[in-house]
C-alpha cells in the first residue's frame, strides 16, 4: 500500500502552480473588492442539516459526513459553498429586507464524486453571490462579474448558454405533471432523449396541447431565434411562461449591447438545478473545453430554509479550471541571490533591503564546492566588494 | 470559423449501419476500417473526422469532448449511465432486446440469484425493480456458458435472433428494454458547434425517418 499516494480525485499543488493559483486568487478577490463584494471565509465543516436541505438530495448524496463527538449531531463537509454564504446572508449579517448583499468566496470543497467524468473531488470553488435583489440589474450584474472573472484568466471568447427555469416550472404546472411524472420527464430533458421523450409522453396520454409542448422543449435550443419559436409553441402554458421567455429576452438584448463579441445560445430545457434554482441559469463555455468552465443562476427560496427567505443570484467556477484555461503554470525560475553566512549588519540590512524590493534573497547554508549557487537556488551571489555588499553575478 | 467535427464510431455492425445515414449528411468515410490500421479516419468533409474504438469506449469519449458526436447501442449507453451525454436521436439500427435467459421450464430459486452479465448495472437496475436481491459475475463474453455450467442461474444479455441461446439449450425470458442505436452528442459539443451539430442532426433524422 502506497500511502502517500492521494485518493482519487484529490489534487495538491507544488510551488509552481501554487504560485500560479494565488496569483489569480489575488487578482479575483481584488476584482470582486472592485465590484463592492465582501469577502466570507465560511467553515470547512458544518451542520448537514445547514448545508444539504436547502440544495436538495443531490448535494446531500455528494457530501462527506462526520460525526460531532460533542453531541452526536452530523456535520457535512462542505461540497459546495453556496449554501453557506446564503446562511451567512439569511442569518448573520441584519439587512433590511430588501437591501443588496455582495458576498463572494473562494475555498477548497469536497465531493464524495465528481461532478463530471475523471474531475477533481476537491476543486476550490470561487464564487460570487448577490443578494436582496429581484430582477435584471442583478442577474446583469452577477453574469458581467463572471465575465470579468474569466477575463482575469485571458479567456476573449466565451459562448454563455442561457435558460429559465420558470419555462420549465410553468411547463410542468400547466401540464400538471405529478411528482413521478416530473422526475420521468427531467430525466429525459437532462439528456435531451428526444425519441424517450416522444414515446413517454405518447404513453401517458396527455392532451394535444400537452403533448406538443413536452416534445417541442427538448428541441428548444440553439441560438436566439430560439426564443421566437418557444413564443409560438409554449404559449398554452400561460403567462408566467410569455414572462420567462420576455425577460430572457430582454437579458440578451442588454447582454448583447454591452458584450458585441459575447457568443449567446439558449437552452430551454436546462433542468440542472431545478431543486432551488427559480429564475435564469447559465453556463460559460469555452472553446477546446470539453465541459463547461463557469456556471450560475438565481435561486430565490433558498433563504426560506434559514427562516429568511431573500432573493439570491450568483454564480461559480474553479480556481484550478481559470489557472488552466489562462495556461500560466511556468517552471519555478531560479533567480535568488546567494547571501553568506559569514556577514556583518551592512550584511543583514542589504539584505533586508533586497527583500523589501521584492528580490529572493536566500542564505547560504553549504560551502560552494559542495553546492553550487545555481544548486542553491541562485542566479546570483552577495559578495563585499571595495568594503561594500554588492549583487554580483555567479 | 471553421470547426472540426469528431465522430466516434465502433466497428461491426454499428458501423456498417450508420454509413448510409452519415452519408445522408453528406459525410463519407474514405478509409475502410475493416482494412485500414488508421485509427482516426478521414471524410470527404475536411472538417469532419471518424475515429474507431470499442463500443463501450465510445460514450467515455463522448463524455470526455474527446468526440463531438458518437454512435451507440442503447444497452452500452444504459450500462453507461448516459449521463453527461445528450442521446438525441434514435438510428433504429442494431436493433435487439435486452433479456434475461435462463433453461426452458426450470423456474429460477427462490432467493438471492446469480446473473452472469456484462451489463452488471442494467441486471442491478432491473431485478432491484423487482425486489430481488441478486448477485452479479461479471463476464465479458459467452454469457451463454454461465447457467450450464453452474457458474449463475440466468443470465442477462442482448439478443438478436435467439440462436446462440437456443444452440445453448437457453430461452429468452424476461424483456429488460428494446435496443437500438443512438446518435449521441456531448453537452458542451452541442452549445459551442451548435450550427455545424444541428446540421447533421437534422439531415440524420430526415434519413432515419425516409426509412421507415
Amino acid at each position: 500500500m502506497k500511502y502517500w499516494l492521494l485518493p482519487d480525485g484529490i489534487n495538491e499543488s507544488l510551488p509552481a502552480e501554487a504560485k500560479a493559483l494565488e496569483a489569480m486568487r489575488r487578482e479575483l478577490l481584488d476584482v470582486y473588492r472592485g465590484w463592492g463584494y465582501g469577502f466570507v471565509m465560511p467553515p470547512l465543516v458544518e451542520y448537514l442539516e445547514s448545508l444539504s436541505i436547502a440544495m436538495g438530495s443531490q448535494l446531500d448524496v455528494q457530501t462527506f459526513k462526520i460525526t460531532d463527538q460533542t453531541n452526536g449531531r452530523l456535520m457535512g463537509v462542505r461540497a459546495d459553498i453556496t449554501p453557506q454564504v446564503a446562511r451567512i446572508d439569511s442569518h448573520r449579517m441584519s439587512q433590511l429586507p430588501n437591501q443588496p448583499n455582495r458576498l463572494c468566496y473562494m475555498g477548497t470543497v469536497l465531493r464524495t464524486k465528481s461532478e463530471e467524468a475523471g474531475g477533481s473531488r476537491s476543486p476550490i470553488q470561487v464564487g460570487a453571490e448577490l443578494f436582496g435583489h429581484e430582477g435584471i440589474e442583478s442577474d446583469f450584474e452577477v453574469i458581467s462579474l463572471m465575465l470579468e472573472t474569466l477575463k482575469v484568466a485571458d479567456v476573449e471568447k466565451v459562448l454563455i448558454d442561457l435558460g429559465h427555469i420558470g419555462i420549465l416550472r410553468s411547463l410542468i404546472a400547466s401540464v400538471g405533471l405529478d411528482t413521478d411524472q416530473q422526475a420521468a420527464y427531467l430525466d429525459q430533458l437532462e439528456r435531451k432523449s428526444i425519441p424517450e421523450v416522444d414515446q413517454w409522453v405518447s404513453e401517458s396520454g396527455f392532451d394535444k396541447s400537452a403533448t406538443d409542448m413536452l416534445c417541442c422543449l427538448p428541441t428548444l435550443h440553439g441560438d436566439v431565434s430560439v426564443l421566437e419559436t418557444a413564443k409560438v409553441k409554449l404559449s398554452a402554458a400561460g403567462s408566467d411562461m410569455a414572462d420567462a421567455i420576455e425577460y430572457l429576452q430582454t437579458l440578451i438584448n442588454r447582454l448583447q449591447s454591452t458584450f458585441p463579441s459575447l457568443a449567446i445560445s439558449l437552452d430551454l430545457a436546462d433542468m440542472r438545478g431545478y431543486a432551488y434554482h427559480t429564475g435564469i441559469v447559465y453556463a460559460a463555455y469555452v472553446e477546446g473545453s470539453g465541459r463547461e468552465v463557469a456556471r450560475g443562476g438565481r435561486y430565490d427560496g433558498i433563504g426560506e430554509h434559514f427562516g429568511n427567505a431573500r432573493p439570491a443570484t450568483g454564480f461559480s467556477t474553479n480556481l484550478r479550471t481559470l489557472v488552466r484555461l489562462k495556461g500560466d503554470v511556468a517552471p519555478l525560475a531560479i533567480e535568488g541571490i546567494l547571501a553568506p553566512f559569514e556577514g556583518d549588519a551592512e550584511l543583514s540590512s542589504k539584505v533586508a533591503e533586497l527583500r523589501s524590493q521584492g528580490e529572493i534573497v536566500i542564505s547560504q547554508l553549504a560551502p560552494l564546492d559542495q553546492l553550487t549557487v545555481k544548486e542553491q537556488g541562485c542566479s546570483r551571489i552577495l559578495a563585499k566588494q571595495s568594503g561594500e555588499w554588492q549583487v554580483v553575478t555567479a | 470559423m471553421t470547426q472540426t467535427i469528431t465522430i466516434a464510431l465502433s466497428k461491426g455492425r454499428i458501423y456498417k449501419e450508420t454509413m448510409p445515414l452519415l452519408k445522408a449528411a453528406g459525410i463519407e468515410v474514405l478509409d475502410d476500417p475493416e482494412t485500414s490500421r488508421k485509427l482516426i479516419l478521414d471524410t470527404t468533409n475536411e472538417n469532419i473526422k471518424v475515429v474507431i474504438i470499442r463500443a463501450t469506449d465510445v460514450p467515455t469519449y463522448v463524455e470526455y469532448g474527446a468526440a463531438d458526436l458518437g454512435v451507440i447501442g442503447k444497452d452500452v449507453l444504459m450500462e453507461h449511465g448516459g449521463h453527461g451525454l445528450y442521446e438525441m436521436l434514435d438510428l433504429n439500427i442494431a436493433c435487439c432486446k435486452l433479456m434475461t435467459a435462463g433453461f426452458k421450464d426450470t423456474p429460477l430459486p427462490e432467493g438471492q440469484l446469480k446473473v452472469a452479465t456484462k451489463f452488471v448495472n442494467c441486471a442491478k437496475d432491473f431485478f432491484s425493480g423487482q425486489g430481488r436481491q441478486i448477485e452479479v459475475i461479471k463476464l465479458y463474453g459467452s454469457m451463454e456458458l454461465a447457467p450450464i455450467v453452474g457458474l449463475a442461474d440466468c443470465i442477462v444479455d442482448v439478443v438478436d435472433t435467439g440462436n446462440t441461446l437456443r444452440a445453448n439449450g437457453l430461452v429468452p425470458q424476461e424483456h429488460i428494454a428494446d435496443i437500438s442505436s443512438r446518435l449521441v452528442v456531448n453537452k458542451a459539443s452541442m452549445k459551442m458547434k451548435h450550427t455545424a451539430l444541428q446540421g447533421i442532426l437534422d439531415k440524420v433524422s430526415a434519413a432515419v425517418g425516409a426509412r421507415k
